[in-house]
């Protein structure tokens, strides 16, 4: 099934001020679709962690939408520097945040986990040399 | 109870308020963003004592139905300009947390 793109968007590193824009876009175009609210919700949390952690842990990347009869796909790709051990990264309570980052809230260890448990299926690869690269599906019906 | 409703009853603050004829429904206390975005329902009242813009972000992904800054804390200046805009309610308590939580529990919300 052919897929449509139905956003694409870069993020920067450590700016807080549009950090959220991605995902609250998503939201208002997959409201416009039509899409099941119980939907649009977890899609919103699952893009909201992955484009924080783009703001907060990496040098800056895109956050990219598609779209079939069947599935959403979200893409998440970033420039680096990459997670160091994936494992660890999806245990609940890890965290390399900084203190200035914990203060805003952000840093509990449970974004990752928030991910996985929203998706349907995730796929994720990460090197110090490529970066992150998230893969989201989540089926519509 | 409506937001206007909640603001009188209990005393609150409005420091934003584009949106107070919304339906409240529950509450959840929390000040870690990923917990509030995993654990919060839609339509709740979100206790906290966060008050910068990702607060705005979060509140409006999960469809809180206001946000309830507790214990006299001040909510930046940006937080406030995207709550205007994006239509969240942005509410004050000088109360501490489990005080206010404990109002609003007896009063069946
Ligand atoms: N895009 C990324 N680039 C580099 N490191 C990352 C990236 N995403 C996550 N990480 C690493 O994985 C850890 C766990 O990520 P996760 O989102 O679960 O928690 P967090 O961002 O630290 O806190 P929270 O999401 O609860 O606010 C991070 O602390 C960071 O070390
Ligand atoms: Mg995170």
């Amino acid at each position: 099934m052919q897929k449509q793109q139905i956003m694409c968007k870069e993020i920067e590193s450590f700016d807080f001020q549009s950090g959220g824009e991605a995902s609250s876009n998503l939201k208002n175009i997959l409201r416009k679709l039509g899409v099941n609210s119980d939907l649009v919700r977890k899609t919103s949390i699952v893009t909201y962690e992955l484009e924080m952690n783009v703001v907060i842990h990496s040098l800056g990347g895109e956050i990219t939408a598609l779209i079939s009869e069947e599935e959403l796909e979200i893409r998440v790709d970033d420039v680096g520097p990459g997670i160091e051990d994936l494992d660890k990264a999806f245990t609940p309570g890890y965290s390399t945040a900084s203190n200035e980052i914990r203060e805003m809230g952000f840093g509990a260890g449970m974004g990752l986990v928030n991910v996985k448990r929203y998706a349907d299926k995730l796929t994720i690869e990460s090197s110090k040399e490529n970066g992150t690269h998230v893969k989201v599906l989540i089926k519509l019906f | 109870m409506t937001a206007k409703e909640l603001v009188e009853k209990f005393e609150l603050e409005v420091i934003a308020g584009p949106n107070l004829t919304v339906e409240i429904d529950g509450a959840y206390c929390g000040d870690l963003l990923s917990n509030v975005m995993a654990r919060a329902e839609k339509s709740n009242l979100w206790l906290t004592v966060q008050g910068h813009q990702n607060v705005v972000a979060v509140a409006l992904l999960v469809e809180i139905s206001a946000v309830i800054l507790v214990e006299g804390f001040e909510y930046d200046e940006q937080a406030i300009q995207k709550a205007e805009a994006k239509g969240v309610n942005l509410l004050k308590s000088s109360d501490k947390c489990y005080e206010l939580a404990a109002k609003l529990a007896a009063s069946g919300i």
